[in-house]
């Protein structure tokens, strides 16, 4: 590792501190508003207040290797395939949070994390995401009896199992 | 003479059919998953925590140590095969590896991995049997401040001392301590960190944490980088068996490495990166054929193998004797015992004696399993390598679900699955260690509740955790691991190790 006389602040590590700042203020403030119950030895605000005062010295320790630039170096990002990945989660949230069942969700999920990854063929990918959608149902739904969330096509295999 | 009475017993329990069954599932899960890259034990065993909430402890258990044992052996499949580990605990066996399989000698090198694996996860269960009865009866007599001091320790080796950046690790604990507070604390009833969410009254999940952290975290950021890192998968070409050579130039390294692995993995350290390369430079000091380091040599690939696994196992020590997880996949082992209101420690030793043993003994037999499986099937687990990177995230990810929505099928538990995703997509890019947030997550509650039961025992006097010599002496020993990062960094000797 070579040393660079020159380090730049870096404004990742800044936005970290901040964001560790608001946790340790969070949770203090949350814990503020508890009644105190215990009658020997600590209550339930002990720990809280430890991880708080904890969370707060790391944003200083955070902020200070930001200022002096102290992260590791990043590599290139592609923004587009992590933003399709997350449309593909909130696919999913919104297909079973609508009724539409684990199978449709998790097939359109598939699909997407594929295309994200780089595949032309989003329909070849939505009917294996299907298929392996379906399978994973009959087998943890059925077999392990795992409550999995319920729409149309669940049903169809609920009536015929 | 105890141990091996015990250990008898636990036979008896390990080879019923069932169990036999669930040992070879966990195997053969545990082998698929340390192959395939992006998802590893741990990740496979959060994933079955909701599955197997309804199964017999003693079978679920052993499936998942069959998972833990198998994931090791899988892990290094794909180091030799295609030089990108899975676990950094594979790192240097791919540095050898991988210059065998491209000098076509990619059977010799999994041959020795594999039976290295068999004699140091042997060797290293056999120290779980003698070494776990007697700490049992050691920690019998540990109160409430001691295990609390004794898991500040581990805190500190899991976060900050062997990690790259001390700062970092803590911070990662640290939000792992955070989100362990929220929901019911147990001895009041109080809601904390809930801000009138009902469904984080029962407090984060741990499935829906370490999923997010491993599977959405790990597919974010692999998307994020596609078409650089790819790497060739090396066919295996050539005999699978090793020469009289390749035996003479392999012992030695299994047993060293053996030697290395278990004590520094049963040590509350955490983490088989030590034992690993000091294998791997021990081997390279060691050998006859220095030229062949860096162009494989297959000591290269015996010792460091042989330490991972060692070192695995050693992990299990702490954890059932003393309910302290010092790696991710021991604190899901952690978790999936909780789920059966099990609490591991010497308590469990005198109550469920059949359980532990039973346990124990089944390490044997999946180590048995993994040996003679792992070779014949090895064509199995190259076929695995060559799923496509789109299809493998997308079936990891469906799994992901799956997994999370069982746990607790509501959205909201989704909605959390994403959020988790995104921060393990952060902390892989820049640098935060994950394994730490899930340690903080299982373990954080347990510290709070030791804590506060020395407490009270003490009326609220906080100096009751130094006036017990071992709390003190542990809390020490915590202190200068916390500054001995700093220390070791200006003698440089923590580079030694690493080049």
């Amino acid at each position: 590792m070579q040393e660079t006389s020159e380090r730049r602040i870096d404004p990742v590590g800044l936005a970290i501190a901040g964001l560790l700042a608001v946790l340790a203020i969070v949770i203090a403030w949350d814990t503020s508003n508890l009644t105190l119950t215990s009658v020997y030895g600590v209550g339930p605000k002990a720990m809280p207040f430890i991880v708080s005062i904890g969370l707060a010295v790391l944003a200083v320790g955070n902020l200070i290797n930001g200022l002096k630039g102290d992260l590791p170096v990043r590599e290139e990002i592609n923004i587009q395939p992590i933003l399709r990945v997350l449309g593909g989660l909130a696919a999913l949230i919104a297909v079973i949070g609508f009724g539409g069942g684990f199978i449709m969700a998790t097939a359109l999920l598939f699909g997407m994390t594929a295309a994200a990854f780089g595949r032309k063929a989003f329909h070849i990918d939505l009917l294996i995401g299907l298929a392996l959608a379906t399978v994973v149902y009959l087998i943890f739904s059925k077999l392990l009896a795992l409550s999995l969330p319920v729409g149309p096509l669940e049903r169809v295999f609920d009536t015929l199992f | 003479m105890d141990a091996l009475a015990s250990l008898a017993q636990g036979l008896t329990v390990a080879i019923q059919p069932a169990n036999l069954l669930f040992a070879f599932i966990g195997v053969m899960l545990g082998t698929a998953v340390g192959v395939l890259p992006g998802i590893g034990p741990a990740l496979t065993l959060a994933l079955l925590l909701p599955v197997t909430a309804k199964f017999d402890p003693a079978s679920a258990l052993i499936m998942f140590a069959g998972v833990y044992y198998g994931g090791m052996y899988g892990g290094s499949t794909t180091a030799i095969l295609i030089n990108t580990p899975g676990e950094t605990a594979s790192l240097a066996t791919a540095l050898e590896g991988n210059k065998m399989a491209k000098a076509g000698r990619g059977g010799p090198a999994l041959a020795t991995a594999a039976i290295g694996s068999f004699v140091a996860g042997t060797i290293a269960t056999l120290g779980i049997v003698f070494l776990a009865p007697w700490l049992v009866r050691i920690a019998i007599q540990f109160g409430p401040e001691d295990y609390f001091a004794l898991m500040c320790l581990a805190f500190v080796t899991v976060s900050a001392t062997f990690g790259n950046s001390p700062i970092r690790g803590l911070t990662s604990l640290f939000v792992g301590l955070a989100l362990g507070l929220v929901g019911i604390d147990i001895l009041t009833g109080q809601a904390r960190l809930t801000f009138g969410v009902p469904e984080l009254l029962d407090g984060i999940e741990i499935t829906t944490l370490a999923v997010g952290l491993f599977a959405v975290g790990e597919a974010l950021y692999i998307a994020s980088r596609k078409a650089e890192h790819q790497e060739k998968l090396e066919p295996v070409r050539g005999s699978l068996w090793m020469t009289k050579e390749d035996w003479q130039r392999s012992w030695k390294p299994w047993l060293r490495g053996a030697a290395f692995g278990f004590p520094i993995g049963a040590l509350p350290a955490g983490g088989a990166e030590i034992p690993t390369f000091l294998s791997y430079s021990t081997e390279k000091r060691l050998t006859k054929h220095p030229k062949q380091f860096g162009h494989g040599a297959i000591e290269g690939v015996a010792g460091p193998e042989a330490a991972n696994n060692a070192s695995a196992a050693g992990t299990l020590v702490p954890l059932l004797t003393l309910g302290l997880p010092t790696s991710a996949t021991a604190a899901m082992m952690l978790a999936g015992f909780q789920q059966y209101n099990l609490n591991p420690g010497p308590l469990l030793f005198a109550d469920q004696p059949d359980l532990v043993w039973g346990l124990i003994a089944s390490l044997f037999i999946a180590n048995m399993m993994l040996v003679v499986l792992n070779l014949p099937l090895v064509g199995l687990w190259v076929r695995l390598l060559a799923i496509p990177q789109p299809w493998l995230y997308g079936g990891i990810l469906v799994f992901a679900t799956m997994g999370t929505i069982a746990a607790n099928p509501s959205v909201v538990e989704l909605i959390q699955l994403v959020v988790f995703g995104i921060m393990g997509f952060l902390m892989r890019r820049f640098d935060f260690p994950i394994a730490p947030v899930v340690i903080g997550l299982i373990l954080g509650p347990i510290a709070e509740a030791q804590l506060r039961r020395a407490l009270s025992i003490s009326l609220g006097d906080p100096m009751v955790l130094l006036q017990s010599p071992l709390s003190a002496t542990l809390l020490a020993i915590a202190l200068i691991a916390l500054v001995a990062p700093y220390i070791l960094r200006g003698t440089g000797r923590l580079k030694a190790i690493e080049d």
